[in-house]
């Protein structure tokens, strides 16, 4: 049994993580803005098997609240073994253009939320000497295009700053997974026309799983954005900057 | 994902799809407006063109499970394939499964869906205990046997035309364990089926018979009769793996000659007469749900069936007549299912089953002459005074339809001001 803490555990990826979480009888906190859609969430993961599920109003950029989530979290579980970091949104990035209030908020939600959860989680594994931070990060992060850069730098943020963490607690036996999905069907994304390339959520949760469960340092979801990444990542500049991606 | 085509993969139109995740999540403010479960409705029940299809496979999630009554309460989307995986292997199925366990609880209760235990459980909505029905309002009504009762019973078989069942409690049943002992024969012509089908639906939960349709002359009417229970085995379930059709075939290769090799196969290999025969119940319950897509067999131009319901007074000599049409056409397919069913009344407005026989035929789409073919099974239908099945329909008059259902004007006062379907357009035009 692990006793994991789960932040934004509305999101599609997250509640299809937690129910394979759930079917083995793990105990679960989760954190989320949305009191009834977490005990409804809460509700179906007891069915499934989870030994607990308990759940924490949390919005994201309430930085101040952070230790106290993690001190509830950890009171519920009886300890902490494991952390998922999922919440996020998709920034307009037109409007973010416009307004540097914008630009701001989205990057307080997706990289600076996310960059102090882990400060908080790191100093409390250290303390207690094991444990695993898993971080949902994006394809998006591996190079900025002009569609959405605003996304992408906040999660090239993230996806640098657990590298960093990774390397700092490597040594103490704690694990940091940077979980890099491509393109996943959830409400995030329900307004994009979707074709083969994407993913279901149950997927992608099946790949987290796996990732913390082995103490993995970058997984790619499903794993073909890894070679088309690469791709991506080694176009030179000068062919690049021509493009409208 | 869903697609907003449903299983005949005819008629298709051009639909709005929004999904809802949540059960909290408001409904849009635009309607028309219709509720697209899973889509394994043949025809245009689930489809709503140049309309808005709020799809619910996202409703998925448990809200309680007592091992020890026997009650589920989920929201609407919920695969009964998913409450098996959860139940069974603590003794409990859903009441009434139809032939596919791919269906929603929500799609379960709009067509209030029947199985091979007809004859003993009546259909799926005489194992409800309750549902919450979102309408466009804003309003939520609570619906139980007797809460809000006109409401359940317009909504148990109102194809999902009252509003969104977002949640529902259901009875499950008991079950020994997931093996289905009992027994195969072939039988040769129609009385034959009779007889048994009356002899066997005391001693056995499910009965069903699968028919020969091409047999003619002497041999019409034959088929295989299939009866078992549920039994405690303790052999490990076979090896669960799925296939999938992965393309269309642009010519279907259902044609006139290798559904007579199949019928003539299946009537005569072994397995048709076994006295003492053990089924797992996934092949015996859900035969075809190993095979993903199998509808895509029939090709680009996607296929019709025929579900009639013919009263017991008048199936002896309609359901010949039936069959001599069907044969002759030599348009109809491999998979013709008679069963009879039981005298427990459907619950529901609308509900399809009720005393009598029941045959159910896959036709290939071949336009005209099909869907003249199955006209000339209305007009037999019509005479008999019975019915055919909205969940298979897409195409029935809507002068037979009006026959069929005549509580269709009742329904009207429940259905919600913004919510309708091409089959609710079709059927009810005035003629
Ligand atoms: C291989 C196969 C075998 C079958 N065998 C049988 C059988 O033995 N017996 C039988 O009765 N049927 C049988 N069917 C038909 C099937 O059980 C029904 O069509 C069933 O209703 C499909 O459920 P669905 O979730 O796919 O709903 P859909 O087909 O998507 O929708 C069906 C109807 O339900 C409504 N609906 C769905 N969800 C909701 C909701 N949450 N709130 C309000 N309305 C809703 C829709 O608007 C629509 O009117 C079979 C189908 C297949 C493909
Ligand atoms: N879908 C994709 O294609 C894709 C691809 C790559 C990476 N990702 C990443 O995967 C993660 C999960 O997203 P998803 O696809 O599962 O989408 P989702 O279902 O829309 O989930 C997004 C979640 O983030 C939460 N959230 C947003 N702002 C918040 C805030 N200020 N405070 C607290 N929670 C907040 C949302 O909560 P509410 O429900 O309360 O709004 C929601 O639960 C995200 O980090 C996303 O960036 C997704």
């Amino acid at each position: 049994m692990q006793r994991i803490l789960i932040v934004g555990a509305t999101s599609a990826i997250a509640e299809a993580t937690a129910r394979l979480f759930a079917c083995r009888g793990d105990a679960l906190f989760l954190a989320g803005r949305s009191i009834e859609r977490l005990q409804a969430i809460a509700e179906d993961l007891k069915v499934r098997g989870a030994k607990l599920a308990d759940t924490f109003v949390h919005d994201a950029r309430d930085f101040e609240r952070i230790p106290a989530l993690l001190r509830t979290a950890i009171e519920h579980l009886g300890g902490l073994d494991a952390a998922l970091i999922a919440h996020g949104t998709l920034s307009d990035q037109t409007a973010c253009q416009s307004s540097v209030e914008q630009l701001r908020e989205d990057f307080d939600v997706n990289a600076l939320s996310v960059m102090a959860l882990c400060t908080n989680l790191a100093n409390q594994l250290e303390s207690q000497g094991h444990g695993v931070i898993a971080v949902i990060s994006s394809v998006a992060g591996d190079r900025g295009r002009r569609s959405n850069y605003v996304y992408a730098s906040a999660k090239a943020a993230v996806t640098a700053f657990t590298s960093g963490l990774r390397q700092r607690l490597y040594p103490l036996g704690i694990r940091v997974v940077t979980i890099k999905p491509g393109l996943v069907s959830t409400p995030m994304t329900a307004t994009f026309k979707k074709g083969a390339l994407w993913a279901m959520p149950a997927s992608v949760a099946a790949d987290i799983v796996r990732a913390m469960d082995s103490g993995k340092a970058v997984i790619y979801t499903p794993w073909f954005w890894r070679p088309i990444m690469w791709i991506i990542r080694s176009a030179p500049e000068t062919l690049f900057r021509r493009l409208r991606l | 994902m869903s697609t907003g085509v449903s299983w005949g993969r005819w008629p298709r139109y051009d639909q709005r799809l929004i999904p809802i995740t949540n059960r909290y999540q408001p409904l849009p403010p635009a309607g028309p407006m219709l509720v697209f479960g899973n889509g394994r409705s043949y025809g245009d029940v689930c489809l709503n063109a140049e309309g808005t299809l709020l799809t619910t496979r996202s409703l998925d999630r448990f809200i309680s499970f007592d091992a020890a009554s026997g009650v589920l309460e989920c929201e609407a989307g919920v695969l009964l394939s998913e409450i098996i995986a959860l139940t069974l292997p603590r003794g409990w199925l859903p009441a009434v499964t139809p032939g596919t366990a791919l269906v929603t609880v929500g799609g379960a209760i709009a067509n209030d869906v029947h199985g091979k235990n007809h004859h003993r459980a009546g259909s799926f909505g005489n194992h409800l205990l309750g549902f919450e029905l979102r309408r466009s309002s804003g309003e939520t009504l609570r619906c139980a046997p007797d809460q809000h009762a006109d409401w359940f019973a317009a909504t148990i078989g109102g194809l999902g035309l009252t509003g969104m069942i977002s949640t529902a409690r259901l009875q499950l049943r008991r079950v020994p364990g997931e093996w289905i002992a009992g027994d195969s024969q072939r039988f040769d012509n129609l009385q034959e089926f009779f007889a048994l089908a009356a002899q066997s639906d005391a001693a056995y939960e499910y009965t069903v018979a699968w028919l020969d349709c091409t047999a003619s002359g002497g041999k019409l009417g034959r088929g295989v009769f299939i009866r078992g229970n549920h039994v405690q085995h303790d052999a490990r379930p076979p090896r669960a793996r799925s296939l999938r059709l992965p393309l269309t075939p642009p010519l279907s290769p259902v044609t006139g000659l290798s559904v007579r090799l199949f019928n003539e196969l299946y009537f005569h290999r072994p397995a048709a007469q076994q006295a003492r025969a053990l089924w797992h119940y996934q092949p015996f319950l859900f035969p075809l749900d190993r095979l993903l897509d199998w509808n895509r067999l029939y090709g680009p131009r996607g296929f019709f069936q025929y579900q009639c319901l013919l009263p017991g007074t008048e199936a002896a000599t309609a359901l010949p007549e039936m069959l001599r049409r069907v044969a002759r056409s030599r348009q109809a397919s491999f998979l013709v299912v008679l069963k009879q069913f039981g005298n427990l009344p459907s619950l529901g407005l609308l509900s399809f089953a009720r005393p009598g026989v029941t045959l159910a035929l896959d036709f290939p789409n071949r336009g005209e002459p099909t869907l003249q073919l199955l006209e000339s099974l209305d007009v037999i239908t019509r005479a008999a005074g019975g019915a055919v099945y909205p969940a298979k329909d897409a195409r029935m008059a809507a002068q037979s339809f009006q026959q069929y259902f005549p509580a269709w004007r009742q329904l009207q006062d429940y259905i919600d001001p913004k919510f309708s379907s091409s089959f609710w357009r079709r059927v009810t035009r005035s003629w």
